[in-house]
């Protein structure tokens, strides 16, 4: 138990000490979710109200695109230098590493999208509940979004084109976060309640939490065979 | 020449049984049936895609033969009860070594992982026998092909495990070096350890050894 806790622990450490030494990844990541972003307002003219409306779908969907930027790599370079098969080869069942890895990426690219939202949501309009009300389904919504793209990201490993391979494969299976999320956001601009829609999306972070790593690491052992 | 580690395996068996392996359309082995017993070395021989690299891979239980089966003291590696790989150390083509990190970092992390908790100067220590002292402080990505190489087999020393898996351990590696991971070979079988590598050099090892030669005419 002590030695699976220190794998975990320990993996956790390497991916997060890794993206400290390599910064632009996730800056990266951020920059585009902020760029996408503020293009809106240029693009469809400075009508608050319309911004108003359009922001719950318009900083969904930034969060989804940025978040497809990062997953290539999430397996990818540990596939290139050997460490992926140290890691299967691990004495530790792979599902709970996987899910160390995971955690770290969310940490390095979910939880910044997470941070840089109220300004951003600021910039469309939001007041203040609806700017709480994005911060806590992006909370939610965030995790999901990397466990199901490490879904693709395992499938996709070593494959030519494996950067649009995961979007054509995982943005379709983001489309239930992408409702829940932006419909927490519109119910609050409509003056109703948002807890259907963020409890919605605490079950399906519940379920993808319990199912999403077996299916990764099924499919890391695939790739590797 | 420091052996620090003089504790002595229990006897194992790696068995194979009626392995056949195919990599597209091509069958690459047919029907294998080895047997290694503790304190033996295997060499894999054959020439460039005769399928040595596959063979060491499913010996790890990284890949899956398509029939026939491999088995660690009369079990086969997938019904074991602590996993399928917990009594070897693989070392393959890729050193498995992440360039941003110091050499010590590198092995710590690895260690943790296989499970164990060596201390830094156990750590310092295997380093110190692959010649690199005054380099493990340094990113892996400073290093020499050679020296990144040494960095991996430096892992050898510090998880320990019955069996090594091999795949070309001795290339990118300087004369001197040579020496040092053949002594450190001779020690795990003196020390009731197995080995199974492929190599292209002929590198006389003292110690009990078997040859299997690959994509012989049947």
């Amino acid at each position: 138990m002590t030695g699976l806790l220190t794998a975990v622990m320990t993996l956790l450490r390497r991916d997060l000490i890794l993206a400290l030494r390599r910064r632009q990844d996730a800056l990266v990541v951020l920059g585009f979710f902020v760029v996408v972003v503020s293009l809106f307002p240029l693009g469809v003219g400075p009508d608050p109200q319309l911004l108003r409306s359009m922001a719950p779908g318009v900083l969904w969907v930034s969060a989804l695109l940025a978040t497809m930027l990062s997953l290539e790599r999430l397996f990818a370079d540990d596939f290139r230098d050997g460490s992926l098969e140290q890691i299967l080869l691990a004495p530790q069942p792979l599902s709970l590493l996987v899910v160390s890895k995971i955690l770290a990426h969310w940490l390095v690219t979910g939880l910044p999208l997470v941070l840089a939202s109220p300004l951003l949501g600021m910039q469309l309009g939001l007041n203040g509940t609806e700017i709480l009300t994005l911060m806590g389904a992006l909370l939610l919504g965030t995790p999901i979004l990397s466990l199901v793209g490490a879904i693709g990201a395992a499938l996709t490993l070593g494959l030519r084109g494996g950067g649009v391979l995961i979007s054509l494969l995982i943005l379709p299976l983001y489309v239930p976060a992408l409702v829940l999320g932006a419909g927490a956001l519109d119910a609050v601009m409509y003056g109703s309640s948002a807890q259907a829609h963020l409890s919605l999306l605490a079950s399906l972070l519940i379920v993808t939490l319990l199912l999403a790593p077996w299916a990764i690491a099924a499919a890391l052992r695939i790739m590797l065979d | 020449m420091c052996h620090t580690a003089h504790a002595v395996f229990p006897a194992h068996r790696l068995e194979v049984e009626g392995l056949v392996a195919e990599r597209g359309e091509r069958l690459l082995i047919r029907r294998l049936d080895l047997t290694l017993e503790s304190g033996s070395l295997l060499q894999v021989a054959g020439r460039n895609g005769a399928g040595k690299t596959s063979l060491l891979r499913m010996l790890c239980g990284l890949s899956r033969p398509l029939e026939g089966r491999i088995c660690w003291d009369g079990v086969p590696l997938h019904q074991r009860e602590d996993g399928p790989t917990a009594h070897l150390a693989y070392l393959g083509h890729a050193n498995a070594l992440k360039d941003e990190l110091s050499a010590e970092e590198n092995l710590h992390i690895h260690s943790a992982l296989q499970g164990s908790r060596p201390e830094q100067e156990a750590i310092r220590a295997a380093l110190g026998r692959m010649g690199l002292v005054g380099h493990e402080d340094l990113p892996v990505k400073c290093l020499s092909q050679g020296q990144k190489r040494r960095v991996a087999l430096a892992r050898l020393l510090l998880v320990r495990r019955p069996l090594w898996v091999l795949d070309e351990p001795f290339a990118a590696l300087d004369v001197q070096i040579i020496d040092v991971l053949r002594s450190a070979l001779e020690a795990h079988l003196a020390a009731n350890g197995m080995i199974v590598l492929t190599t292209h050099q002929a590198v006389p090892i003292t110690g009990r050894q078997h040859t299997l030669t690959l994509g012989k005419a049947p």
